[in-house]
């Protein structure tokens, strides 16, 4: 088994005839949280969209576990073991809490989570069970999209904006949650615009500008100032 | 008493009319698909059942059994091979290649049957009935056409609310960029709402040509009554369904009363009415 899950060589991707990310390649290693950080339009979200294969146009290769997954659909790299966890948490609006973690369990992986695990994880979500999900607030909105993504039993989880339009105390409770998340091994791409708050729940971290990476590495190896030049293209 | 007996007897059509309609509101509900063809295949499921009748003989309630897996094998196809290329954001693919598979099945049909009116015969079944109230009698063939009607309605919605298959079909309605990042494949979610609704077209078509006569034409009629009942009952609610095919089926009945001339009239116009002072439909989907 190799050290490294995920590695993505030369990816570029395009929204129409508009270029989006500029031959991006990096590794990430098993069990390693890695922080995505950047101004908004940086390609963040593009580039997890192109890990889970919804984005139709890219070119370069990206492979998990050491499969080649760039030309898969979205619906079988689930299956492989990555789960999203969307911008937005795109909940289901017809279904109840418990239904929306239900079809998150939809690919049937064997692991460590359950309906039984992520009510212990989110107790709150177990009250909440038959409520439409479209009646909780945005924090518990939050916890049923990151227990949906984790009913997939996957090797990496992809955590896009956690702490978007939340209270700033939700998301601290939701950060103090990150690392029994994240526990049991899973590797995690963490993509945030709280830099201070990703950098410290990291080991490594990525900084996109404009689609190309403009400093990588751990962040403690690199001042406030390196990551702002690097964040704002300074 | 005569008139509690055209009620009755408008209610049971209704179920038959709900069959007609429950599977047009399946597959708007889940794809938003708005299909031309539904009547034609209601109309190509009966013959389908008449052919195999006189091959081998049977009852052609007995031919369910036969009819309904084979509709929804060839709906689950159709859906996989044609319908799911021209859904997108433009509704007008699907409608201008459901219209088109519309003139096909008509013309197929007349090919294979010429434009002779048939019937298929149940026996006995078809007249037989009990007396419910002085001058209110109820006929088996109704009175089973309904129940088959209820128990299809609820079958459809049990499966929507309790089962995996039911949480694939809603969650990829609401979002289905998102239901693929859950592995639901739309294009798999879809051709099982296809054969889904193929399998109520079957029974729909069945007990049609029990009920009375049929020809190749007679699709887009029955289009328009699914239509209607659906619209009555307020789209994305399958009871709602039920009880739109009830209030068309008694006001055609109430119509007929009147003047027999005036039955599809009368359906008509109670669809008129609601189109224009509920639009919503009478039991709208509660939202949220």
């Amino acid at each position: 088994m190799s050290d490294i899950l995920l590695n993505i060589e030369n990816l570029e991707a395009w929204y129409g005839d508009a270029k989006v990310l500029h031959g991006i390649s990096f590794g990430l290693k098993r069990g390693e949280v890695i922080a995505l950080i950047g101004a908004n339009g940086a390609g963040k979200s593009t580039l997890l969209r192109s890990i889970c294969g919804l984005m139709k146009k890219k070119t370069g290769t990206i492979s998990f576990d050491g499969t080649v997954i760039s030309g898969r659909q979205a619906n079988e790299i689930v299956g492989l073991g990555i789960a999203m966890v969307p911008e937005g948490r795109r909940l289901f609006p017809s279904l109840s809490v418990e239904e929306n973690l239900l079809v998150g369990g939809n690919t049937g992986r064997k692991g460590p989570w359950s309906l039984k695990a992520v009510y212990e994880l989110f107790p709150v979500l177990r009250e909440r069970r038959h409520t439409p999900s479209t009646a909780l607030s945005g924090g518990q909105q939050q916890m049923v999209a990151i227990g949906r993504g984790l009913m997939s039993n996957p090797d990496l989880i992809l955590l896009d904006e956690l702490s978007l339009g939340l209270a700033p105390i939700i998301i601290k409770d939701i950060y103090e949650l990150l690392p029994k998340i994240i526990g049991n091994g899973l590797t995690a791409i963490l993509v945030e615009q709280d830099v201070t708050r990703a950098l410290a729940s990291s080991q490594q971290f990525l900084c996109l500008q404009e689609g190309k990476i403009t400093l990588e590495g751990e962040p403690q190896a690199f001042s406030r100032d390196q990551i702002s030049a690097a964040y704002f293209g300074m | 008493m005569v008139w509690v007996n055209i009620i009755i007897q408008g209610i049971l059509v209704g179920g038959l009319y709900a069959l007609f309609a429950a599977g047009l509101s399946l597959i708007f509900g889940v794809m938003r698909l708005v299909n031309i063809a539904h009547g034609d295949l209601i109309v190509a499921a009966a013959f389908l059942s008449l052919a195999i009748v006189q091959a081998s003989g049977i009852n052609p309630l007995a031919s369910l059994l036969i009819v309904v897996p084979l509709a929804m094998a060839f709906g689950y196809g159709l859906q996989r091979g044609i319908l799911n290329r021209t859904l997108g954001k433009d509704i007008l693919p699907p409608l201008l290649v459901t219209f088109g598979l519309s003139v096909i099945l008509q013309n197929g049909l007349l090919e294979l049957f010429t434009a002779d009116s048939r019937k298929l015969n149940a026996g006995l079944i078809e007249t037989a009935s009990f007396p419910l109230l002085p001058g209110v009698a109820i006929g088996y063939l109704p009175l089973l056409q309904f129940a088959v009607a209820v128990i299809v309605i609820w079958g459809l919605q049990y499966l929507f609310y309790n089962t995996s298959l039911g949480r694939a079909f809603r969650a990829t309605s609401d979002d289905p960029e998102t239901a693929l990042l859950m592995g639901l494949d739309q294009r798999k979610v879809y051709a099982w709402a296809m054969a889904l609704c193929l399998g109520v077209v079957a029974i729909a078509g069945v007990f049609l040509g029990i009920r009375s006569n049929f020809d190749p034409f007679m699709g887009p009629g029955r289009l328009i009554f699914g239509f209607e009942a659906v619209i009555i009952g307020g789209l994305g609610n399958l009871w709602g369904t039920l009880l739109g095919g009830v209030v068309l089926g008694v006001a055609q009945a109430i119509g007929a009363q009147i003047n027999p001339g005036w039955q599809l009239l009368a359906g008509h116009l109670v669809f008129l009415l609601v189109l224009a002072f509920r639009p919503r439909g009478l039991f709208p989907k509660v939202d949220g």
